[in-house]
């Protein structure tokens, strides 16, 4: 073995002296510390005695206080009110049956659940308040405030309350709060948050929560035996959650809202030069007041298991057949592809045959002959059978995918859905089986598989008339801190700018002012007088089976079985300065029922939000 | 070959000196957790066990081989130690809020405790390697602040200040006593400060607002500061001779966070007040002035650094924890080597008391 050479002597000396003082150095540092103890425990020892004895020191949570919502004129559609809550101490309960009797009888409480809160509380932090019940009416807070003194561990607690001021409006858009749930707990977006914490759980609310949220304060508390403060130690105040300024209009969406009664639809409006959302409507709606202190069971139940879906977000999550708006969609990709020729006419008797089955037109008698341009505006079934044929669907599914179909649009709303758009590949991956010749008709005409959802439509059609720019959908303005400094200011957002020629997209846009203001278009229930309005109509049939379509025909047909009545609207057309798509589930065509809601809105944008 | 003297120069007072601390560990563990055993804190003690149980294992193993095989292992053993540090960086468990450990199966490792001691052995090779009989010159300090700085900065971002500023510790307590002139070490500080703005620059958002809250607890009046109040009134109502085992009514109401690895020290001393405390710094201190005692009697340089380097870590993890306790230092979360609860901790300190045991059992290898 090799053996490392010894130390060398005068190393060895020099490490002798270094350990030497190293030795001194250790006996100073830990005599300090001797000393500081003595002082501690002997000399203020009897003062921390006392302190550990009678009074103890507890920590005190300090709520945010939420960011507010306001429109994009700074109309406030959301903030906070002081609400009461009914909170126990655990560690300052005598008898925990006892009291939850007491309790049970002067306010209505949920025995289980309190008991197991309390017992959850007991084992995580017995100091901290766990709540009972939020939202305490004034008649509640009567009852226990006289009782207080009987009940040990009790207290009653202020704190802010959401408060949405118009209720149902913009719901969907808005969102609600629900208490946190223990997946969130892990997230970092929620580390400020603790449980029984209210969080957004849905639109603005849980898109913004980060913001919103504000961040919790707190005090150290000195308190006596008998639960009394003596007095704070420190404090630490709470900040305010930032504001979020909306790109809706409050008056518009208001009368959005009222038109669409209470039919199950939606509406959605656009500015198409910015991707701006003006306005979000989805009908049915729901209160979110009634989730601002906790829903429920029984609401909650009522709310999901109600057939008709009021927390759907129709404008992001319904997936329609797009109907007869399809026809602009393949319209663009015959033209760009030279398979239109846009003053080539193909007569139209009402029906058009194909491998030995008969694709009918809306129009039984037919349109005679019509170019591309009367095609369009008096929606001509036959004419787009033919082109959907020769154009082939494969060349229809890409064209549809660049126009911003079958994807979503990422507003991270909660839930968008991003429609459908079939090809050949998609049908042999889905169902196995070869793509029918005859499904490409019907899927020109936008029936069949193809699905689309509001916001996509909003959005091709704002791209088309703002020169093929298509915007990512936009319903923030601003986000502002308490000192009303904007922190974040959301530009326009352009995904992509549609290499279509400039020619055929005029072409289009011709035509579909044509549809409003020409004497046969399907959309002349648009139609303005001061403004010249372009639109579309589209009808979505629910059932696609030939011998239910002869009986949809006839009135009273069973209301799930009716069409979904589709329009999109453009005005003005020269200088749009705000898109609508507008969709009315089974509810009839879309020129009848559509397009005079669209009409209704565009009028009073025109003349009350943004007179010409 | 098995040398009789190996057996005749087994170190008992250092194994007695461990035992102590172990057994003493244990009982206070006992007690700071006996209460909140519904929250499965309830085995601590027992695993606390079970750590020193494989430590004096592992210790037992430490001392099987001749140490100086060390000097051709430093590097491998040191680079081993880094190739787990990024390990956990790339697949680390984060607990409470960063990554420091590996998940092995049933065990987790924290691999900047291996750190801190394959970078005194890296040392003791280095500077024992490098003979000179004035001070070091800040050329010859470059290796060792570049094998230094490379575990620093991977522990940074974990982000684990305390035990990057720990390893930072331990390692200019070696430079500082193998000699080096003080003009090396202001030039090198100067670096360092300078640099560091270049550093802030590349940390997560998260990462930056840990240093803040590490490097001013005081801020948050609702975290750190709450627990210096506690714990300086349990220590303080400890008295001269405490309240009693199982007593303590601060541990009881669980007013100390972290009590079994932050603030064991704070347990003791309010249920055995200050005999109790002193009693266990004194044991400590004997600890450790037992070990410069061996650095002394060591023959080789290799050897003394490495008693030195280990010396002075349970010196700075006492000092720290028990200053942190009593509110001399802010609250940094650094354990107290061998009393908080801890298998990284325990096994990793126990390691290392091997070696410095091995280097006690062979310094008669130089006395023929």
């Amino acid at each position: 073995m090799i053996w490392r050479s010894k130390i060398n002597p005068i190393e060895a000396e020099i490490y002798q002296k270094r350990l030497k003082t190293l030795t001194f150095f250790v006996l100073i540092v830990v005599g300090i510390l001797f000393v500081r103890l003595w002082f501690l425990q002997i000399i203020s020892g009897a003062q921390y005695r006392k302190k550990s004895e009678s009074n103890r020191i507890d920590l005190r949570d300090i709520l945010p206080v939420r960011g507010m919502i306001f429109d994009r004129n700074g109309e406030l559609l959301v903030d906070n009110r002081a609400s009461f809550a009914l909170g126990v101490i655990p560690e300052d309960i005598k008898n925990l049956d006892g009291l939850i009797d007491d309790m049970g009888r002067l306010i209505e409480i949920d025995d289980l659940s309190a008991k197991k809160k309390i017992n959850e509380g007991l084992r995580r932090n017995p100091f901290n308040s766990v709540y009972i019940k939020k939202g305490l009416t004034r008649d509640e807070l009567a009852r226990i405030e006289t009782n207080v003194f009987h009940m040990p561990g009790v207290i009653i607690e202020v704190e802010p309350k959401r408060h949405y001021i118009y209720g149902p409006l913009a719901a969907h858009l808005i969102g609600y709060l629900g208490e946190i749930d223990k997946e969130q707990l892990n997230k970092e977006v929620y580390k400020e948050n603790k449980v029984g914490d209210f969080v957004g759980k849905f639109g603005i609310e849980k898109k913004w929560q980060r913001y919103l949220n504000g961040v919790r304060g707190g005090q150290q508390v000195e308190v006596d035996a008998s639960g009394r403060r003596l007095r704070v130690l420190y404090q630490k105040a709470a900040e305010p959650g930032f504001n979020i300024y909306l790109t809706i209009n409050k008056d518009l969406q208001m009368l959005a809202e009222h038109s669409l009664e209470n039919r199950a639809s939606a509406i959605v409006a656009m500015d198409p030069m910015t991707g701006e959302v003006l306005t979000m409507a989805s009908r049915p709606s729901f209160n979110p007041n009634d989730f601002a202190t906790g829903m429920d069971e029984k609401g909650w139940k009522r709310l999901v298991s109600n057939l008709r879906f009021p927390l759907q977000n129709r404008v992001i999550s319904g997936q329609y057949p797009p109907g007869s708006l399809f026809k602009i969609v393949v319209a663009i990709a015959g033209l760009e592809e030279g398979v239109i020729d846009p003053n080539e006419k193909i007569f139209c008797g009402g029906s058009y045959s194909f491998r030995g089955r008969v694709y009918r037109d809306w129009q039984e008698e037919g349109h005679g002959y019509v170019d591309l341009h009367r095609a369009l505006v008096e929606s001509c079934d036959v004419y787009f059978y033919k082109m959907g044929q020769k154009i082939g669907i494969d060349t229809i599914a890409r064209y549809a995918k660049i126009l911003g179909f079958g994807s979503k649009t990422n507003l991270q709303l909660g839930d968008e859905k991003e429609g459908l758009i079939p090809n050949r590949a998609w049908k042999l991956r889905r169902w196995h089986v070869p793509w029918q010749e005859g499904e490409t008709l019907s899927v020109a005409v936008g029936q069949s598989f193809a699905l689309v959802t509001p916001i996509q439509m909003v959005r091709f059609v704002s791209a088309l008339f703002n020169g093929g720019v298509l915007f990512k959908p936009q319903v923030t303005k601003w986000i502002e801190n308490q000192n009303k400094e904007k922190i974040f200011k959301f530009k326009p957002n352009s995904l992509r700018r549609w290499s279509i020629k400039k020619e055929n997209m005029e072409l289009i846009k011709k035509a579909l002012v044509g549809v409003v203001n020409e004497p046969h278009g399907t959309g002349k229930r648009a139609k303005l007088h001061q403004i010249r309005v372009a639109g579309k109509t589209g009808t979505a049939q629910v059932i696609a089976l030939p011998e239910e379509r002869e009986l949809a025909r006839e009135k009273d047909v069973p209301y799930k079985f009716r069409d979904h009545a589709w329009f999109v609207a453009v005005a003005p057309a020269e200088k749009p300065a705000i898109v609508l798509a507008a969709l009315i589930e089974h509810s009839g065509t879309g020129g009848s029922v559509a397009a005079p809601i669209a009409k209704k809105i565009l009028e009073y944008y025109f003349e009350t939000v943004r007179p010409l | 070959m098995f040398d009789r003297r190996l057996i005749n120069n087994f170190d008992w007072i250092l194994l007695a000196i461990l035992i102590f601390i172990g057994a003493l560990s244990v009982v206070n563990l006992y007690s700071a957790t006996h209460s909140i055993g519904s929250m499965g804190g309830g085995n601590v003690y027992f695993k606390q066990i079970l750590w020193y149980t494989i430590g004096f294992f592992i210790l037992l193993l430490m001392t099987t081989f001749d140490y100086h095989v060390l000097d051709r292992l430093a590097y491998p053993l040191f680079f081993i130690s880094l190739i787990f540090l990024v390990a956990v960086l790339k697949s680390g468990k984060v607990t409470y809020g960063s990554q420091r450990w590996l998940s092995l199966g049933y065990f987790s490792i924290q691999p900047s405790e291996m750190v801190k001691i394959s970078i005194i052995i890296v040392l003791a090779k280095y500077f024992s390697d490098l003979e000179r009989t004035e001070n070091y010159r800040l050329r010859d300090l470059l290796r060792p602040l570049i094998l230094i700085a490379i575990p620093f900065i991977m522990i940074i971002y974990q982000p684990d200040l305390g035990t990057a500023l720990m390893l930072l510790i331990i390692s200019f307590s070696i430079i500082i006593f193998v000699n080096v002139n003080w003009k090396s070490i202001v030039i090198f500080l100067s670096i360092a400060f300078l640099s560091a703005p270049f550093f802030w620059i590349t940390l997560q958002e998260y990462q930056k607002k840990r240093i803040i809250t590490f490097l001013r607890p005081d801020l948050d009046p609702l975290g750190a500061a709450y627990h210096v109040t506690q714990s300086k009134i349990a220590i303080g109502s400890g008295l001269f001779w405490g309240k009693g085992f199982l007593k303590g009514t601060q541990t009881r109401l669980h007013f100390l966070p972290q009590q079994h690895t932050d603030f064991p020290f704070s347990v003791l001393a309010e249920e055995w007040g200050f005999v109790g405390s002193a009693i266990l710094l004194l044991v400590y201190l004997f600890l450790i002035l037992w070990c410069l005692n061996i650095a002394k009697n060591s023959k080789d340089k290799f050897g003394t650094l490495i008693v030195v380097g280990i010396a002075a870590s349970v010196f700075w993890h006492l000092i720290i924890n028990v200053s942190m306790a009593i509110g001399l230092l802010p609250v940094v979360g650094i354990p107290l080597a061998l009393f908080s609860y801890g298998g990284s901790s325990v096994i990793s300190t126990m390691a290392a008391m091997g070696l410095v045991m091995n280097i006690s059992m062979r310094r008669f290898m130089f006395q023929e």
